[in-house]
């Protein structure tokens, strides 16, 4: 997977590495990565739902912020386990701008090794950058 | 590890790092630690602690507990103070799971009647306590019915049905941070928990039931005092906080403190997760009345886990909770901020004081703690990891030193991941069990992470804070039984 848990950041919480070819790639690397962080063998979630996230920010890290925080706020208000179908990010005038389908199933605790709950997302070394042509993105979660 | 060149002794458990250790700090940085704790202290805590020591409007020092560990923004253990006429207020400063805390509740059963029962009491508590990613409640409540809750707090659940009039007393605060406004709180913040009162959610979540050993009492006037009479008397511990509610309000006041933090209030700080902007402001001020509406939430949640605590002994024991004498030592929060009053530098001060992953540690005779503990200082709840046991202990008058504040719990030493290498979590459930604790846990993976090695050693955390003059010990309480998420 486009993703490695990183051992040595904020040892009582959890960081991830993400990336991707593209904007887009890195995004739903870290969806997987906060995906896997609450369930073991996330690939069994089966895409019976379906969300759609409209977003938008100046600054494409806080994008991913905003992004993966919308999926932890699904993950409780609607119980939903989520990762993307498709998604797309766009350059506008006033920064970004994200449009995601998200397919996944309520949560199951029978059939889903479920691991930990995230609270929420910091902005504990939270970055995105363009690292010889790949996109990269480091996240810390509070679990 | 090596230890900052710029850390000085000021005594066998303080630490100083002066304000030159890092450009910007306003005041030095304290670390409360034993010789030993401070050579395993990882890096993360220095940087962090002095990050804080940053922030504007902050007093005196900005201190580390002797269990802190890196974390977000604030290091976890850490404490500011801030004037609030010229400080900032951060959400880094109290954490996501805003008054998460500690809930100590007595029985008059003995371990010896316990025992034989023990499989089918933790059976029965984790099917009655939902625990575990996602997991709802039993109270059926709209959300306009939730504004009350975090609004009224304990006294919500009090006129439900749901506590005991002294429960509220024993409760920090009564149960109730005054000033709470549910106006201040997103609808989504309530729609994310709404029907989550009453769950223990996971991670290092848990309740356990524990007994009070007569070898781990230290200090039997004070043990008395908290109603700890009885040899081999269980009591029974759980650590939860305000759960999806909570979490939200922190993440939409972090976005609405980045938006305003620099261009409006022209603050800047070294990690983002520090946004905050002043006390006196109307971010500010609105942040405030919602961490107090979470506060409630977290009271509340724990107050309607004692009532389902209650309802299974009850079943279990065939008793009544009250002929059980399940009435409540304390419950007291470790992530919150207060406005509270403060001697500094020979003047009393109103300061708004963050504690993140630290409790409030008042000493005898103090306002704001319960008369029934008025001689022995307030009760302290340090918990423990699931295998080693945990504290209690009583607040002192010589914490004034640290703004009366002490330790949360034994603080972690190694990553998450390190421990699930280290040990399957089924194996880790039947040595256990072999060592008479019984666990059930949501998650075999979660328990893993939550194992006993990778947690500092509490005896020399509850250890630390007494020789500082924080805490005093008064009994260690070891598992015998545990639920997780």
């Amino acid at each position: 997977m486009p993703f490695r848990f990183l051992e040595d950041i904020a040892i009582a919480d959890v960081a991830f590495s993400a990336w991707g070819e593209t904007r887009e790639e890195l995004f739903s690397a870290a969806a997987e990565a906060l995906l896997a962080t609450m369930v073991e063998e996330s690939s069994a979630i089966e895409p019976h739902d379906c969300e759609t996230i409209r977003i938008g920010h100046d600054e494409l890290d806080l994008l991913l912020f905003d992004f993966l925080s919308e999926l932890v706020f699904l993950k409780d208000a609607r119980r939903l386990l989520l990762r993307p179908c498709s998604l797309m990010i766009e350059g506008v005038d006033d920064g970004y701008r994200l449009e995601a389908v998200m397919k996944g199933e309520r949560i199951d605790p029978i059939r889903h090794r479920l691991l930990v709950d995230v609270k929420g997302v910091t902005l504990h070394r939270l970055a995105v950058s363009l690292v010889n042509g790949k996109w990269q993105g480091t996240v810390v979660l509070d679990i | 590890m090596s230890l900052p060149s710029q850390l000085r002794k000021v005594s066998d458990t303080v630490w100083e790092l002066p304000i030159t250790y890092q450009k910007g700090m306003l005041v030095p940085a304290r670390i409360i630690a034993s010789e030993g704790l401070l050579a395993r202290m990882d890096d993360g805590v220095f940087a962090q602690i002095a990050n804080v020591a940053c922030l504007p409007g902050v007093v005196k020092y900005v201190y580390c507990m002797p269990d802190g560990h890196w974390g977000y923004g604030f290091p976890i253990g850490g404490v500011a103070a801030m004037d609030p006429a010229t400080g900032v207020i951060s959400p880094g400063g109290i954490g996501f799971d805003i008054n998460c805390g500690m809930r100590l509740v007595l029985t008059n059963l003995t371990e010896e009647e316990v025992r034989p029962r023990l499989p089918e009491l933790v059976d029965y508590l984790f099917a009655r306590i939902p625990t575990g990613v996602g997991c709802t409640g039993f109270v059926r409540c709209s959300r306009t019915e939730f504004r009350k809750v975090l609004e009224q707090g304990s006294r919500w659940a009090l006129g439900k049905g749901y506590a005991w009039p002294e429960d509220l007393e024993m409760t920090e605060e009564g149960g109730c941070f005054a000033g709470a406004d549910a106006d201040a709180c997103s609808d989504k913040a309530i729609e994310r928990g709404y029907d989550q009162i009453g769950t223990l959610g996971s991670g290092n979540h848990y309740c356990e039931v524990q007994v009070a050993r007569p070898e781990n009492v230290f200090d039997r006037e004070k043990a008395a005092a908290f109603g700890i009479t009885i040899p081999n008397q269980v009591v029974i511990m759980f650590h939860c906080g305000s759960r999806g509610f909570g979490h939200q309000v922190a993440t939409d006041y972090l976005q609405t403190f980045l938006r305003v933090m620099t261009p409006k209030y022209g603050i800047s700080v070294h990690d983002r997760e520090l946004a905050c902007a002043p006390f006196r402001s109307p971010e500010g001020e609105a942040y405030f009345s919602a961490m107090k509406c979470a506060v409630n939430m977290g009271f509340v949640n724990r107050q309607v886990i004692l009532h389902r605590l209650r309802e299974v002994f009850s079943q279990i024991f065939h008793r009544s909770p009250e002929e059980l004498g399940m009435g409540m030592i304390y419950d007291v929060a470790h992530n919150t901020a207060k406005l509270e009053t403060h001697l500094v530098d020979g003047a009393t001060r109103e300061l708004l004081v963050h504690r993140k992953g630290a409790t409030r540690s008042f000493g005898p005779g103090q306002e704001g703690i319960p008369e029934r503990y008025r001689d022995s200082g307030q009760p302290v709840i340090i918990g423990g990891s699931m295998e080693t046991g945990s504290y209690l202990l009583a607040g002192q008058a010589t914490a004034n030193t640290t703004f009366f504040t002490t330790a949360h719990g034994s603080g972690r030493t190694m990553s998450r991941h390190q421990a699930k290498k280290m040990i399957k979590g089924q194996k880790l459930l039947s040595d256990m069990e072999q060592r008479g604790i019984y666990v059930r846990t949501a998650s075999y993976g979660g328990l893993a992470e939550e194992a006993g090695f990778a947690y500092k050693n509490i005896d020399e955390v509850a250890t630390a804070t007494e020789l500082a003059g924080l805490s005093k010990r008064v009994v260690k309480l070891v598992p015998i039984g545990n639920i997780k998420g």
